[in-house]
């Protein structure tokens, strides 16, 4: 290979797909290091804190398409302080001196700011997709800026962030010479929405093939931006709220056919039953359907629904579809890959919930599940194992029993022996989080069978350290574990230090793990950041003198090359 | 009715299986006090909880009868599987749910004279809940054993503690981050609410948990307890409430700290352990708070709003110690009341 010429190498390496492949490749010899560096057109950094932004940046200048993740995966479950850190202005200011040729940017769990928008806005000419999911810190007056100054937008996508309303003008903002969306989401936005220049936005972007409101959108503006773009692919639609003898729900009804294209629907907020009928001629080309967003759908409306909906591949949907629902889909959605049932009812014991009789009811006639995130009352271990059996090709698999250390409540064993079946039946598995009642046997199980597993989630399970040392032995793949109110203690987290160096993470909290224990795997670890979060107050008898016995309230640790953060604030010590 | 059945009756349904959790304690651990951690009461309650387990035999002979097979041996279950395959009737589900809770209500009914009384306590302080109807009549049938055993027997606070008060009887203390759920779908639940009730018409209940408004978890501390805890202000309404949820919180702690044995059974529950009185200074303990000015203050003293937005942190002390803290200005204000 060495006596080819440059850039044959570098022509060879375009073929290859994936982020790890070119990282390996890199690490061959100088020259192939040359290379590639100098072809990497995309970098994915999975923590912000393992790496200094300038040195990515310095390290590959013809970047274009930067994806940054921050905040560890508990985050969005009100588990990492407010202020823990993960901002993005750094890397955007990095960018902006080093890349200037960067076109896209997608942050996850990040911290942004108005301030970080308006430079990225500015720093980019060809700037073009800006993907931001589950982060804070910005306002409808950074968007502004972003529609103000990227002259190529293609793909604006806010999924699921917190954002501050400043008023409806930044979706003015969009310049009349802007035709270039392609991708438009701003459904979690609060605020009000100027109709008018959403309508004459879609007007003029004739390649606008996803959109999604949010809840302001009335079904009236929806309904002309239907008729203006009929060649939507995906839609979230806004509130969706229709007095079915009106008007309004002929014409919606009316535009909805006329989208022949429209494979993906979400929204529905506030949507109410009689409201459903509207789609009802677009569904028998859906591939994806959300509708977890409506709780005033009861299962008898989403049954009628669904019994249309035979192509469906994904399907977000409340419990309140109940064991009788989830059965209709298993007969009418051949095509299911991805399932998520969602609670209605935070705490449990609602009459709509479902129970294990829907998740066996939709692995026995959905062969193609691969994808799952079940909220449910209560699981058996038979349910499990009959669920594995049906379906063998899960590459992730969530089960969420409301009611933490729940047993079977048939046999009232823990589900060790469901959960094995999960691990043993389903080679490709990659993630997983457990629930329900459990002791050290699932992670043995965990450990000797989960060979693909990469992310591990748990929650309220075990009984001893040797349930954690059982996972860190056994799963070769393993890259992100997150453990909370499990008896872990010092033994297992500092038994194979050298592991955490193969991991991008490990969160545990209101576990076993002592500050002492902290102390010593970050003495033998130079290459891990070990924080040990405490938010207490300077009044707090323990903080004054915090003793190696204390146990940690939680702990993240990282491996990491670019050393003990300069930005974290007061309550996270990286020792 | 629906909306009011989920509120209302979810909860003390998860209130039921709060006991059974308890049983499996005792049966993995095998008695091992294991501490899971330092913060949540939830935790707290199933800790206690583990002598608790001894006293339901029954429940342990059920456990014997099935022995546990290894997930290799998929044959035994493909029969069970078929069944469930092939039946899907949710209806019989939700029974079933409902039966299992009744069924083993019904065994520790059988077994448990001691439970009995409790049972009649149970029942007593159900009366004293909101008047939802519902709610009773599902407790007495389903709940109301487990659910008392849990309030007696275990004195921690959780909604277990609760049944004294009306508010919390209904709502367990919340787990800080469970179900794991993004805020943005919590959020999403509590906007809903007002349009779903104007559609069933259903009474207003403000879910105050995880709902929407985010709990404020303030840190409290005991005299003589070394681990703090943490109470949800926005969970209480009144001051009354939140000093039955202290006293039940810490009652477990100091039973455990004073007799780990026997900590957490029905016995200790009967014993003058409760402690009372925190509020108005007649009790061996008193509740105190830091406000946003690090004024240490008495609890109570200033309308509950206020102090719901300028509470730091709790603490309860030794009323003994009260003069000799820094209480100034509010013990004048209460020898004056």
């Amino acid at each position: 290979m060495t006596y080819f010429p440059e850039e044959v190498v570098e022509h060879i390496f375009d073929f290859l797909a994936t982020h790890r492949d070119r990282n390996t490749v890199s690490t061959v010899c100088k020259t192939w290091y040359r290379v590639e560096r100098l072809s990497r057109r995309s970098v994915f950094v999975g923590n912000c804190y393992a790496v200094h932004p300038e040195r990515v940046v310095a390290r590959f200048p013809g970047l274009r398409s930067l994806t940054v993740k921050g905040k560890p995966h508990f985050a969005d479950f009100n588990l990492v302080p407010h202020d823990w850190g993960g901002f993005a202005l750094p890397w955007i200011e990095a960018a902006a001196r080093g890349c200037p040729g960067l076109e896209e940017l997608r942050m996850k769990r990040m911290v942004v700011s108005d301030e970080s928008l308006e430079l990225l806005a500015r720093s980019f000419p060809n700037f073009k997709v800006l993907v931001l999911i589950s982060c804070e810190g910005f306002s409808t007056d950074g968007l502004a800026a972003i529609a103000t100054y990227c002259r190529v937008l293609r793909e604006l996508d806010l999924q699921e962030n917190e954002v501050e309303d400043r008023g409806p003008q930044w979706l003015s903002c969009f310049p009349d010479s802007c035709t270039s969306l392609v991708s438009l989401n701003f459904a979690c936005l609060k605020g009000e929405v100027n109709a008018g220049s959403l309508e004459r936005l879609v007007a003029r972007c004739p390649n606008l093939r996803t959109l999604r409101l949010s809840r302001a959108v009335s079904v009236d503006t929806l309904s002309k931006i239907l008729a203006r773009a009929p060649h939507l692919v995906d839609l979230g639609t806004g509130s969706f709220t229709i007095d079915h003898r009106a008007e309004a729900y002929h014409k919606v009804m009316g535009n909805f056919i006329k989208c022949k294209s429209l494979r993906s629907l979400s929204g529905f907020w506030d949507a109410a039953p009689h409201c459903l009928p509207a789609v009802y001629p677009i569904c028998g080309n859906l591939t994806g359907l959300n509708l977890s967003y409506a709780p005033a759908i009861q299962c008898a409306d989403l049954i009628k629904l669904i019994r249309q909906c035979s192509k469906l591949q994904r399907l977000w949907i409340l419990d309140c579809i109940g064991d009788k629902g989830l059965a209709v889909v298993a007969n009418t959605c051949k095509e299911l890959q991805e399932l998520r049932v969602f609670p209605s009812d935070f705490y449990g014991g609602g009459i709509a919930a479902v129970t294990e009789e829907g998740l066996v009811a939709v692995s026995s006639g959905c062969p193609k599940l691969n994808s799952l995130l079940y909220f449910c009352n209560q699981m058996t271990n038979a349910a499990l194992i009959t669920v594995a059996k049906n379906c063998p090709h899960f590459t992730r698999f969530r089960l969420c029993i409301l009611d933490p250390k729940k047993p079977d409540p048939v046999t009232n064993q823990p589900l060790d022996e469901g959960f094995g079946a999960i691990v043993q039946s389903c080679k490709d598995l990659r993630r997983l989080s457990l629930s329900g009642l459990l002791t050290d046997r699932v992670f043995l199980y965990i450990g000797m069978y989960a060979e693909r597993l990469e992310m591990l989630s748990i929650a309220f399970a075990g009984d001893s350290d040797k349930g954690m040392v059982y996972v860190l032995n056994g799963c070769k793949n393993l890259r992100k574990l997150e453990i909370r109110d499990s008896p872990f203690g010092d033994a297992a987290l500092l038994e194979d230090v050298g592991k955490y160096e193969t991991m991008r993470s490990l969160w545990m909290s209101s576990c076993d793990v002592t500050l002492g224990g902290c102390k010593a795997l970050a003495a033998k670890m130079p290459g891990l950041n070990v924080e040990v979060i405490n938010e207490m107050d300077e009044s707090d008898e323990m903080e004054e003198n915090p003793c190696d016995l204390d146990k940690v309230e939680k702990m993240y640790v990282y491996r990491t090359v670019a050393g003990p953060r300069n930005d974290a604030p007061d309550f996270v010590w990286t020792l | 009715m629906e909306e009011d059945f989920r509120k209302g009756e979810g909860r003390p349904q998860l209130l039921d299986l709060i006991p059974n959790e308890r049983d499996w304690m005792v049966k993995d651990v095998g008695g091992g006090g294991k501490c899971f951690g330092v913060s949540e009461e939830k935790k707290l309650e199933l800790r206690l909880g583990l002598p608790g387990g001894e006293d339901w035999p029954a429940v342990k002979e059920k456990r014997e009868e099935h022995s546990i097979q290894s997930a290799l041996s998929l044959g035994h279950y493909s029969k069970v599987s078929k069944t469930i395959c092939t039946n899907p009737s949710p209806v019989g589900a939700k029974r079933g749910f409902l039966d299992t809770v009744e069924s083993k209500t019904e065994v520790f009914q059988q077994q448990q004279p001691g439970f009995l009384q409790l049972q009649a306590k149970g029942k007593e302080l159900s009366q004293k809940t909101n008047g939802r109807a519902e709610q009773q009549s599902l407790e007495k049938k389903a709940c109301g054993s487990p659910a008392a055993h849990g309030s007696a027997a275990a004195p921690c606070g959780d909604g277990a503690g609760a049944n004294n008060s009306s508010q919390t009887r209904t709502a367990p203390t919340p787990v800080v981050g469970w179900p794991p759920i993004r805020s943005f779908r919590r959020n999403l639940a509590s906007i809903s609410k007002p349009s779903l009730e104007s559609q069933n018409g259903g009474p207003e209940t403000a879910v105050k948990f995880e709902n929407g408004r985010k709990g404020l978890f303030v840190k409290i501390n005991m005299d003589g307890i070394p681990i703090g805890r943490k109470v949800d202000l926005k969970a209480y309404d009144s001051y009354e409430k939140l000093s039955l949820a202290v006293g039940e919180l810490f009652q477990g702690l100091l039973a455990a700290q004073r007799d780990p044995l026997t900590a957490g059974t029905q016995k200790n529950a009967e014993q003058k352990q409760a402690i009372t009185g925190l509020l108005d200074g007649s009790g061996e303990y008193t509740l105190v708070y830091e406000d946003d000015e690090g004024d240490r203050m008495l609890v109570g003293d200033v309308p509950w709003d206020m102090f719901v937005s300028t509470a730091k942190r709790l603490r309860v002390l030794k009323s003994s110690e009260l003069s000799a803290s820094s209480l100034g200005a509010v013990s004048r204000k209460r020898t004056a009341t």
